[in-house]
């Protein structure tokens, strides 16, 4: 880690600040080609802001995993014979 | 026009993804299975309507929504968006030390998994009011876009961000809370978390 990495100056608050207004639209996939990569570059480069939207991309990646559900048995087969499919 | 015999081959296979966005919606099994078969019924019955080579997960889901709102929101009293406390960004984050274990090279992926569990998760998410929770859902478990939740939620755009935002915040606070009841943090402060051990070298900290 240089010297140049850990100061911290009003440039780099002021892209941290703004990386994180986008943090949202950013995982989401919802902001403009520019925003991107203008967003990727400041995480390449800011260890800090990389590890809070690591952490909000997992929160959201784990909120996915955990409302998965599989079909109760006869769901199916109820639903097919109310509609007179089978 | 969409042919009504196609309707078992498209529509059926959408049916554990509903599902799943039919338990967290009711909270109950039973009232879930009963939502999606009335969600099949009316997507049936109205197939003819149906633009064919159009979004067909994002109309299922759109019967699906308004089916719940119009019978099953009705039913009791539930938790409304002007009852959630608004929070500041990184709630969670910052409460978990995830400032303080940034520089120690400890990953954002530990950090969930150490505090976190799914069963959490869930409940959080079932205590969120309707149209946070619907949008949270559509949003992070069914991949769906900004626009195409508008268009699902009957809402404009704005609307959705900001039920995405604030649901996200307020499952976070709820999240925080169930750490603090089983133990795993111990402090409303900000401060962080105790340490666990193991965690490997501290080095490159900032001092």
């Amino acid at each position: 880690m240089t010297e140049s990495e850990n100061s911290i100056g009003p440039a780099t608050i002021g892209k941290c600040r703004e990386a994180l207004m986008h943090i949202y639209t950013y995982l989401d996939g919802e902001v403009t080609q520019e925003v991107r990569v203008e967003i990727s570059r400041h995480l390449a480069d800011c260890q800090p802001c990389d590890h809070a939207f690591g952490f909000e991309a997992e929160l959201k990646a784990l909120v996915s995993r955990s409302c998965c559900e599989s079909v109760p048995p006869g769901l199916r087969e109820r639903i097919a014979s109310a509609l007179g499919l089978t | 026009m969409a042919d009504q015999a196609k309707f078992a081959e498209m529509a059926m296979e959408h049916m554990p993804a509903l599902y799943g966005a039919a338990l967290r919606m009711t909270r109950k099994p039973a009232d879930a299975e009963d939502l999606v078969q009335e969600t099949y019924l009316r997507a049936y019955r109205g197939f003819g309507s149906f633009t064919e080579g159009t979004n067909l997960r994002a109309w299922l889901y759109r019967i699906l929504t308004n089916t719940f709102i119009n019978i099953y929101r009705a039913k009791k009293r539930r938790p409304q968006e002007s009852d959630v406390e608004d929070v500041e960004d990184l709630y969670l984050y910052r409460r978990l030390g995830g400032e303080s274990t940034a520089p120690t090279g400890r990953s954002p992926e530990d950090l969930v998994m150490e505090h976190i569990t799914e069963a959490e998760v869930k409940r959080a998410v079932e205590e969120l009011p309707d149209q946070f929770r619907i949008a949270v859902l559509l949003a992070d478990v069914e991949g769906f876009s900004y626009q195409e939740i508008a268009d699902i939620m009957e809402v404009p755009i704005g609307t959705v961000m900001s039920r995405i935002h604030r649901g996200r915040k307020a499952l976070q606070k709820a999240l925080f809370e169930f750490g603090k009841q089983r133990g795993l943090v111990d402090r409303g402060d900000g401060a962080p978390a105790p340490a666990t051990k193991g965690s490997g070298d501290r080095n490159g900290g900032a001092a």
